[in-house]
């Protein structure tokens, strides 16, 4: 049987099937590894509630295991506590930022004004850094991103959305 | 009626909108006035759809007879729905798209603020998930009526007649049922009566900067909380179901 310390060193080797840059440990989507008796139980969560990635993720989860003969294992998705773009390390947001998206900023006081649009986030551009950029759209190639557009190096670019 | 069938049919009623809601947006898909709005209007689609699928899970698992997410989307009948009027309404025109939305995404936005507090902490816990995403919607319906109201002559005109169309299934979003009734006592459900002032302060505020007024004297329809509703829930079911009908057990 193997540690639990070895089994996050195996899921820490599966990509996001998006964003292949960071893993899915990074990405916060597996949130708890426990044994129940032989049964590995692996609590996952979702990002978005539509987010297609999930099944893939599901799907890669289990042919890392099967690859590592782990055999007895089940797959358990919780909704709570919700997604938080908060649970992305400092690095994996630097991953991203080289990547060319813009990562998510941190928490923000009063964020839901921020998404109900009472006042604006301000977002750096990935490629120039600059903070004099433009939300195109809310909404982006996949769930979690909108398009923004640099004033400066005149770029496009996706803002990974801060939830 | 016993709380588990309250329940049951309380998390269909929710799942039910969102799926409609979801279903018919996708229709939209790559019909948008504009690519990055084509984009905006497919992805609200698709956490609608997440979030039914979330909704009607737990459906199943509450009803315990051996259904499953998929056999309640596919396999139940138009007057075994309880989506509202509202959801099922035909697209129309771009405005139209947007005021159907903008009106339930301003009832969801305070129906699952209150949700996150529910006793059912399944329940709870679905509903904190969507909020984040329902807040993302009602900026972008907020904004476009506001656009659309505060445009041309013809945006304005556009907005303020799918206003007056569309208004008439408002109402029945805050009707409540004995279903409601036993899971009050719960603390399970939301009293929707309570967040009626809040729904009609939002619509106010943003048709206040619009330029845009909601009608008068309107007769209200009702009737999904039966399972009756319009002609055009039919058609959208028989699209909608056509393929798992046709190959029973059918998977992506």
């Amino acid at each position: 049987m193997k540690s639990i310390n070895d089994i996050w060193k195996i899921l820490e080797r599966i990509p996001d099937p998006e964003i292949p840059v960071i893993s899915v440990v990074e990405l916060g989507i597996i949130r708890a590894l426990r044994y129940e008796g032989p049964k590995l139980i692996i609590t996952i969560t979702p990002t978005y509630s539509g987010c297609p990635a999930m099944s893939a993720i599901s799907i890669d989860i289990n042919n890392h295991m099967h690859e590592n003969d782990i055999k007895d294992f089940q797959i358990e998705t919780v909704y709570q506590p919700a997604w938080t773009t908060d649970w992305m390390s400092k690095e994996a947001k630097e991953k991203l930022r080289v990547y060319g998206i813009a990562p998510p900023n941190e928490q923000i006081k009063h964020k839901l004004n921020v998404l109900t649009g009472d006042h604006d986030e301000e977002v750096n551009c990935p490629h120039c850094g600059s903070n004099n950029t433009i939300l195109t759209s809310q909404f982006g190639s996949t769930a979690c991103k909108a398009l923004y557009k640099c004033k400066e190096c005149l770029e496009p670019f996706d803002y990974f959305k801060c939830i | 009626m016993t709380k588990q069938e309250a329940l049951f049919k309380y998390l269909l009623r929710l799942g039910d909108q969102h799926l409609i809601l979801g279903h018919r947006l996708s229709e939209q898909s790559s019909k948008g006035p504009f690519l990055e709005e084509d984009i905006a209007c497919s992805n609200i689609a698709l956490d609608l759809i997440g979030n039914a699928n979330h909704l009607l899970q737990y459906a199943a698992e509450v009803e315990n007879k051996n259904r499953t997410a998929d056999d309640l989307a596919f396999l139940r009948s138009e007057r075994e729905f309880y989506n509202s009027l509202l959801a099922e309404q035909p697209n129309g025109d771009f405005a139209f798209v947007m005021t159907k939305h903008f009106f339930a995404d301003v009832f969801d936005f305070y129906l699952y603020t209150e949700l996150q507090k529910s006793a059912d902490e399944t329940l709870a816990s679905i509903a904190a998930k969507a909020l984040k995403e329902i807040t993302y919607h009602l900026r972008h319906t907020s904004k476009w009526m506001i656009r659309l109201g505060d445009g041309t002559d013809e945006s304005k005109m556009r907005a303020q007649n799918a206003i007056n169309e569309l208004y008439r299934f408002t109402s029945e979003l805050f009707e409540m049922d004995e279903v409601d009734e036993v899971l009050l006592k719960e603390k399970i459900a939301v009293d929707s009566s309570s967040i009626q002032n809040s729904w009609f302060a939002k619509v106010k505020e943003v048709f206040a900067e619009a330029g845009l007024n909601l009608p008068e004297e309107v007769y209200m329809q009702t009737g999904s909380r039966k399972g009756q509703h319009t002609e055009h829930l039919g058609f959208l079911l028989a699209e909608m179901q056509h393929l798992h009908r046709a190959f029973p057990g059918a998977q992506w």
